[in-house]
């Protein structure tokens, strides 16, 4: 069963004091996410994720096209009680407590009284929150805001989790954490679907990718797939090299960074990474790293897209009759 | 929980719902407004002056905006007046207040000082039939703006027609001649008053004057209403004089005024100021044909 | 049922809002202060006590109706904690109405503590208090009817505009409400037919706040006419109707971008 289904889902604004000049935020969107698949929708700020997910939650309206959540049309607002969402930077009631704004939360399901204290609690303690059950929300940090957006998220336990930007504002201890979070609900077979420009944070964790980029997808499968990522460069860092050595390392290397006694060093062609490490050993150098540097998802956009750019820049502002 | 079916009854149909809704509400808002309105009657909003404790408290709580809630203050004295004019009604006991208000709040509002007094002084129906209230408000109107001839002017005259008190009224007419700006009759009416107070032909004077220069459509034709009044009454006097004369002459009483326009008592049937022929009445006596313009009550 | 726990939680919020207090003990500082007032002329302590405690009443109940419903509503859509709720199984709809419902039951509740510091001031001045003192009740409850159509119409400029605009909207027509008989007024007295015809329509759309003010009647001992109280009953609960309908048909085209 599909867990969510887009079709030609579409959105434009407006823009302009006259209201005549049309930006495309979404174009034709056609997604499709099984259950039980934690999904990726990744793209660089801008790109229409925050977009895609109000859409969803009929935040705001589709300009045309349609999407199915479970099997059900957006409209049906009884779905949302197996659905959750957390949006991005979240804000929650200044003045309630942790607690109070859980089980306000959980109480909008309809749950029981005993059954809202029960699940507060828990996600409250999953969620690392215990020290600050009963502060005011208004003195929350931004990394324990977003575990509590985490927190009433799953208050009525989802079959499908949407987060936007799950990650943002978090430090790592944090970060693992969420990870964490949606490691544990997918084993136990729920669908989660966030969004992220982080491509790291998607790498570990999700199956499938779509890939956003002013507004049209780009892109749909396994991350490696489409991204051919693979390693762009290595880096070496040496300490103290001499002279000589550097010169036989010049051919391969694009890049050479001095900082004091240590030599950074990028080799490009991974072929020749082998052949470099044979002289460096052979040299009595001192090798202090190697490391692969793996193609960023920005490396990504600015390679494939960026021949594009200037067109797109005018294509986004058209008037589409 | 909501069923799948509920909640995806159409968006549109709760949206028309919606708009019928707001329509029925706004729609059924109107009899209930009139069945209020009925009830409460023209002392809507006019009645609340009974208990203000005075116009310059009022004055002290619209923060600066004295001039505005006088002018609705204004309005409601003409709005209640009209109402009660309209319903021939021969009280109103608001009409004072309302006054007094409105003034307090901003005494060089003339209109209320000149329309007021004239509402206050007139006597039922048309009027309040308060003339003493009447010259208070125009004393208090004076104090506030002394160099208001006019005021004057409006002083004598309820001193004059109203109160009938000659003196005083030849007083006020040569206080307001002292002002700037006075207009030279009122020296004249102010010896005329002193001199020959009672007679006619002093009031014939006074309401052409206000007649000729008056400012306002309402104000001169009050005052051609008193003129066409007085040159009726004249003529009223001065045909039964004739049919006096006639009767005597004739050994027998005039039937009607063509007897008389035969026997050359007259040029041609007689008509009132305002165009319509006088009545002889079974009495003998003349009068006013009752579709006449004229209010001979005028001179009561 | 949904709508009362958004109205519950509407009310518990609106408790924490430290102003609210601020205004309430300011009301009640200011009735305890009609009292002196009234000790300085004689023989009208108990008018001026009811006229100013009432009106204190009436002024600060306003201020908090305009306040709350602004912050609760206007302010919950500006910092986006309403994503928070419509992700969830409740409708537009439902929101609206629950918040409207809050709103009413913390007007209601303030309302009541002002009318218990009156009558406790009304107590200490009298040294006794008769069945009579009850009628005061009456001007109170038409307070809140007039209050409760400032709280809907605060709800619809909500939707519509941003919180600072939405109070100064909602006090403006206020203001225009209570000087709606004067626009009538001037519309009878001009002489334009098109003008008339417009303030007409204006008299019957706007809403009339005159015939909520009973304030001086029952200062001075005077009945409040019986009809009046199904008439403004009904006035009161059709226009709130209607302005509920308005809030929710801009409400559900609303986006938030």
């Amino acid at each position: 069963m599909l867990a969510l289904e887009t079709i030609e889902l579409t959105k434009d604004y407006r823009q302009g004091f006259w209201r005549n000049r049309v930006k495309r935020a979404l174009d034709r969107l056609n997604l499709r996410v099984e259950a039980g698949e934690v999904f990726g929708l990744l793209g660089p700020n801008g790109a229409g994720k925050t977009t895609t997910l109000k859409l969803l939650f009929r935040l705001i309206l589709p300009t045309s096209g349609t999407a199915r959540i479970l099997g059900k049309p957006l409209e049906d607002i009884a779905v949302r009680s197996r659905v959750a969402y957390l949006p991005e930077n979240p804000s929650f009631y200044e003045h309630l407590t942790a607690e109070e704004f859980l089980n306000y939360v959980a109480s909008l399901f309809g749950l029981s009284a005993t059954e809202r204290r029960r699940r507060a609690g828990e996600l409250i303690d999953q969620l690392g929150l215990s020290a600050s059950r009963h502060v005011p929300l208004r003195r929350f940090s931004k990394g324990m805001i977003q575990r509590l957006g985490i927190a009433q998220a799953l208050i009525n336990d989802p079959d499908l989790v949407f987060l936007d930007e799950p990650m943002s504002g978090l430090d790592p201890l944090g970060r693992r954490e969420v990870r964490e979070v949606i490691l544990r609900l997918k084993e136990r077979q729920k669908t989660v679907f966030f969004s992220t420009h982080i491509l790291a944070d998607a790498e570990t964790l999700c199956g499938r990718v779509a890939v956003l980029h002013h507004g049209r997808l780009q892109g749909c499968g396994e991350l490696n797939t489409i991204l051919c990522l693979g390693v762009s460069t290595t880096e070496l860092v040496l300490e103290g090299p001499s002279a000589e050595v550097l010169a036989e390392l010049m051919p391969y290397s694009s890049s050479l960074v001095r900082t004091g006694e240590r030599v950074r060093l990028e080799i490009p062609e991974e072929s020749q990474v082998q052949r470099t490490l044979e002289v460096i050993l052979r040299s009595r150098a001192k090798l202090i790293s190697v490391n692969p540097v793996r193609r960023s998802l920005e490396d990504y956009f600015l390679q494939k897209v960026g021949a594009s750019e200037s067109s797109q820049e005018v294509a986004s502002v058209y008037d589409p009759s | 929980m909501t069923t799948s079916s509920e909640s995806l009854s159409q968006p549109r149909l709760r949206r028309h719902v919606c708009w019928l809704l707001l329509l029925l509400c706004l729609l059924g808002l109107i009899p209930i407004q009139r069945s209020i309105d009925l009830r409460r009657g023209s002392d809507r909003g006019a009645a609340d002056v009974l208990f203000l404790p005075s116009g310059k408290f009022l004055r002290q709580l619209s923060l600066g905006y004295e001039g505005l809630l006088a002018d609705i203050y204004w309005t409601r004295v003409v709005q209640y007046f009209g109402g009660k004019r309209l319903a021939h009604s021969t009280e109103f006991n608001l009409l004072g207040p309302l006054l007094q208000i409105t003034t307090d709040l901003d005494p060089h509002l003339l209109v209320a000082y000149r329309f007021g007094s004239i509402f206050l002084a007139e006597k039922p129906p048309r009027g309040a039939g308060q003339p003493l209230e009447a010259l208070a408000l125009l004393h208090r109107g004076i104090v506030a703006n002394p160099d208001r001839w006019r005021l004057w002017e409006d002083v004598g005259f309820i001193y004059y027609w109203d109160l009938k008190d000659y003196p005083a009224a030849a007083r006020a007419f040569q206080a307001g001649s002292e002002r700037p700006g006075a207009m030279v009759w009122m020296r004249v009416m102010a010896a005329k008053v002193a001199a020959q107070g009672g007679q006619l032909a002093t009031s014939r004077f006074l309401w052409s004057e206000i007649a000729r220069q008056a400012g306002n459509e309402q104000i001169r034709k009050n005052a051609e209403d008193h003129l066409m009044a007085i040159e009726a009454e004249e003529e009223i006097t001065k045909l039964n004089e004739l049919i006096a004369l006639y009767n005597s002459r004739q050994g027998r009483p005039a039937r009607s005024f063509q007897a008389l326009v035969v026997a050359g008592y007259l040029r041609a049937l007689p008509r009132d100021p305002s165009g319509v022929p006088y009545i002889l009445d079974a009495g003998g006596r003349v009068r006013l044909n009752p579709r006449s313009s004229v209010e001979l009550s005028l001179l009561e | 049922m949904r709508v009362a726990t958004i109205a519950l939680h509407t009310f518990k919020e609106s408790v924490r809002e430290k102003v609210l207090y601020n205004l309430v003990a300011f009301a009640l500082l200011l009735i305890g202060a009609a009292i002196l007032f009234g000790s300085i002329s004689v023989g009208v302590e108990q008018i001026i006590l009811i006229t100013l405690g009432l009106t204190s009443i009436s002024v600060f109940g306003l201020l908090i109706a305009i306040f709350i419903g602004i912050d609760l509503v206007s302010k919950e859509i500006e910092r986006r904690t309403i994503y928070n709720i419509l992700s969830k199984p409740v409708s537009r709809p439902e929101f609206i109405l629950g918040k409207y419902l809050g709103l009413l039951l913390t007007l209601f509740v303030n309302t009541a503590i002002m009318t218990a510091g009156f009558y406790a001031a009304l107590f200490y001045q009298k040294r006794a208090l008769l069945l009579d003192d009850l009628r005061f009740l009456g001007a109170v409850y038409f307070i809140l009817l007039e209050l409760a159509i400032v709280v809907g119409i605060a709800v619809v400029f909500s939707c519509i505009s941003t919180p600072v605009l939405s109070a100064v909207y909602t006090f403006c027509l206020y203001v225009i409400g209570n000087f709606s008989a004067d626009l009538r007024a001037f519309g009878q007295e001009t002489q334009s037919a098109l003008l008339g015809t417009l303030c007409d329509v204006l008299y019957y759309l706007l809403p009339n706040f005159g015939d909520f003010n009973v304030i001086s009647q029952v200062a001075h001992a005077e009945k409040i006419p019986g009809y009046l109280w199904l008439g403004n009953s009904l006035y009161a609960l059709l226009y709130i109707a209607a302005l509920l309908g308005m809030a929710v048909l801009i409400f559900e085209e609303r986006e938030f971008r």
